[in-house]
């Protein structure tokens, strides 16, 4: 490769990579008004939010948190794995972190399934008799959780993409702008998540 | 080779940082049960901003970007907090 086409190439890294920063600053203050909501609201109903939150499975939260976290070093070391051409390993790597992703979904399902039973849903007879500030937490539960899981099967398909771009080898070892940009997508899942998981499930 | 300033971070460094997050995680959980006070959420959010703070330095590589990007990066995020802070404030002391 030519002087001139590796220097491009590192021009085309940086401004790619330049680009998903603001991307991921946009989704950072589309989740902090959330956020601030969720502060405003918690302040003025303090003990509701205590009782709604009692609601939530800690052990479920925690077990989700850990399941992001290690798929974020997943994530991680597959950039190591495909700069030093390692690709069997990267593609494995990408697919333990679809799987990690997959469980942390399944504990969601599980974890949602549960509050329908008991009809705690947005709109719902029993939400609706319950005191606002109750009402409100679960308002942002589902609004924030939903949103975040919006963002992990956004990031699945990414993900998957980049299996298939490596496997075909437009993703390779002087080419990974793609795997980069999916991982600081997938971590900015992660990120977001490191936030709601204690406000959300470790209310005391 | 991409070019030969790309730094490669090693696959112990990344499992050295999960340790360090879950820890973290586990000491957060734990913390709910001691009783700070008023400052639990205190605690609580500032193991969380310890923790996003090493996911951005490690694992999405912020280390070993250039200064153009780490200064983007932590102005963006002194920006969110800043945001954050003085809104929540002017509502309560409102």
């Amino acid at each position: 490769m030519s002087t001139q086409a590796i220097h491009s190439e590192q021009i085309e890294s940086e401004t790619g990579k330049l680009g998903m920063w603001i991307f991921l600053f946009t989704e950072l203050f589309l989740f902090g008004g959330l956020f601030l909501v969720y502060a405003v609201f918690r302040a003025k109903y303090s003990s509701d939010f205590h009782t709604a939150a009692a609601e939530l499975n800690t052990y479920i939260g925690t077990l989700n948190t850990v399941f992001l976290l290690v798929s974020s070093m997943t994530v991680a070391m597959s950039i190591t794995a495909i700069q030093k051409n390692q690709k069997n390993l990267a593609v494995l790597l990408i697919a333990i972190t679809i799987i990690l992703a997959g469980l942390f979904m399944l504990n969601k399902y599980f974890e949602w399934s549960h509050k329908f039973e008991f009809k705690i849903y947005p709109g719902s007879e029993v939400l609706k008799n319950l005191p606002q500030g109750e009402l409100l937490f679960f308002g942002l539960y589902y609004m924030m959780t939903g949103l975040h899981a919006l963002h992990v099967m956004i990031g699945m398909i990414l993900l998957t993409i980049t299996i298939f771009k490596i496997r075909k080898g437009t993703v390779s070892q002087s080419h990974y702008l793609h795997l980069e940009n999916s991982g600081l997508y997938w971590h900015l899942v992660d990120l977001i998540w490191i936030f709601l998981f204690p406000l959300l499930y470790l209310i005391t | 080779m991409k070019n030969e300033e790309t730094h490669i971070s090693s696959y112990t460094s990344h499992a050295y940082v999960l340790i360090a997050l879950l820890i973290l995680t586990f000491i957060s959980v734990a913390a709910t049960g001691w009783h700070f006070g008023a400052f639990t959420v205190t605690v609580a959010l500032l193991i969380a901003s310890i923790k996003v703070a090493t996911v951005i330095i490690n694992f999405m590589h912020v280390k070993h970007e250039s200064l153009f990007i780490k200064a983007m990066v932590s102005g963006v995020f002194a920006l969110f907090a800043v945001v954050i802070i003085i809104t929540f404030i002017d509502y309560y002391l409102r």
